[in-house]
């Protein structure tokens, strides 16, 4: 478990650094909204409205509790092409990324 | 037939139309909504034609004479764009939600493959008219042209290929039943008989011989991931940039860390390469000597070349961050990559592997040059 809790932080920063941005403890505000919009959005469209993967704009998103889209972005949805992130993305990363989703911070 | 009164005077008119088109290009700028003009020869932007809407994941196809850009939006927008004028010649909002498309080979013929409501929709290349609708209840992936006024796309929801023949007018369909689970894209050989699936629900692609009269669905690759993890997919492998290197050709695997060598004869497995991660685009050089491979993010800062007689990895490189697209030169001396998160467009020598410009562009990501304009599929 130990182990585990090392590993996230690190493979966390080597997602963020990976985006040229120097790595916090605190999500990288930037970085998220980019990896949302360009790397979320190759499925999911620039605009999130929606492509091969569902609409995922605030409307869209409305019903279900931010716990369930953390544990969708984390884990997956097996059997679909939503990839499991948990390997890029640290747990405070997830939750600010639901945030970021369900209060609809996007142009 | 005013239209066309009034574009032979243009073309009278406009000395402008002096100018070749023949070593340009077009830049998608995805997050800005415009295209940067580009010229092959001079490593250079020529201009910028803007107000294209929603352009993540926009491709776009020439007309034959190489003057006319279709820009197909993901916002189901359809924008003729003039490359000697830099301009926005026609747009039209044919769907809501749009993935790509095809020209037909005499031209005159525009499909567009939508999400949103899913299906094909065509439309006359001169006007933007919408000629024909062919519904599908479907996401449709994979739509190219094939010889004989006929296009080609498969439905993802299906799993069933559809030709379209619209030599006569009205389409005329013919369905292919059985291509498997979630076919996510498509590509067609340059002499339009092959066609290949590539299947997200299923570790095989999909074949079909378009030169029988009933083409039937032939497995290839059969269980390439056997008993092996599939590892996460963080972006879809492209089919379209599909590369014959020699005899062989190249496909991404789906969840896993390598591309996958068929004989294009008998297409069975002649190889495997391993590579850096999950392959998204892998294309042939021209001549077919080299393959180039990006990859899907966290690894999309890097690219290999692989030898096709050796099947090895020769070269691999860090040309920037988000590297989403290559395009070779028609005779592949050059190729050109879109490095999104850097702003730039980078060319590279295919021999030396020496960067010898650097571009500036918005957020880039395809890049097409007019040569495609000569090749069914593209």
């Amino acid at each position: 478990m130990n182990r585990i809790l090392i590993g996230l932080p690190l493979l966390a920063a080597g997602a963020v650094a990976a985006a040229g941005i120097a790595a916090t403890e605190k999500p990288d505000a930037a970085a998220l909204e980019q990896l949302v919009l360009q790397d979320c959005g190759s499925c999911h469209g620039l605009s999130l409205k929606g492509g091969l993967g569902p609409d995922i704009r605030p409307d869209a998103l409305a019903h279900y509790d931010a716990d369930t889209l953390a544990t969708v972005i984390l884990d997956g949805i097996p059997g679909t092409p939503m990839p499991p992130w948990r390997p890029l993305l640290s747990e405070a990363e997830a939750a600010w990324i639901v945030e970021y989703l369900l209060t609809g911070d996007t142009e | 037939m005013k239209q066309l009164i009034l574009a032979v005077t243009l073309a009278l008119a406009a000395p402008a139309t002096a100018q070749p088109t023949g070593d340009l290009g077009l830049i998608v700028e995805r997050a800005s909504g415009s295209l940067l003009v580009v010229d092959q020869s001079d490593r250079a932007a020529l201009g910028r034609i803007e107000g294209l809407g929603d352009l993540s994941h926009a491709s776009l196809v020439y007309s034959p004479d190489e003057r006319f850009a279709y820009v197909f939006g993901r916002d189901g927008g359809l924008t003729k764009v003039d490359i000697l004028e830099q301009a926005v010649v026609n747009r039209v909002m044919q769907a809501g939600n749009s993935i790509g498309g095809a020209i037909s080979d005499d031209g005159r013929l525009v499909a567009v493959s939508n999400y949103e409501p899913g299906g094909v929709r065509i439309f006359d290349a001169d006007t933007l008219d919408m000629v024909a609708d062919i519904p599908t209840g479907s996401k449709t992936i994979g739509l190219v042209d094939i010889p004989g006024r006929r296009f080609v796309f498969t439905l993802w929801d299906e799993g069933e290929t559809w030709i379209a023949d619209l030599s006569g007018g009205t389409p005329e369909i013919t369905r292919i039943e059985g291509i498997g689970d979630r076919p996510y894209d498509a590509l067609v050989t340059a002499d339009g008989r092959t066609y290949i699936a590539g299947l997200f629900g299923a570790d095989h692609l999909t074949a079909l011989d378009l030169w029988q009269d009933a083409p039937q669905p032939r497995p290839i690759l059969p269980g390439y991931a056997a008993g092996r993890e599939d590892l996460p997919v963080y972006k879809m492998p492209h089919l379209e940039g599909w590369a014959l290197a020699g005899q062989d050709f190249v496909l991404p695997a789906v969840g896993q860390h390598e591309v996958l060598w068929v004989d294009a004869r008998s297409l069975e497995e002649t190889g495997r390469t391993a590579t850096h991660g999950q392959p998204v685009f892998a294309m042939a050089r021209p001549d077919g000597r080299q393959v180039w491979v990006n990859f899907a993010h966290p690894d999309n800062d890097t690219i290999q070349v692989i030898d096709s007689v050796t099947k090895q990895v020769v070269h691999q490189f860090a040309p920037g961050p988000g590297v989403l697209h290559m395009e070779f030169t028609p005779r592949g001396h050059e190729v050109w990559l879109s490095v999104r998160d850097a702003g730039k467009v980078m060319v590279y020598d295919t021999q030396s592997f020496e960067k010898l410009r650097e571009i500036d562009a918005e957020s880039p990501s395809g890049i097409f040059f007019t040569a495609r304009a000569h090749r069914t599929g593209l």
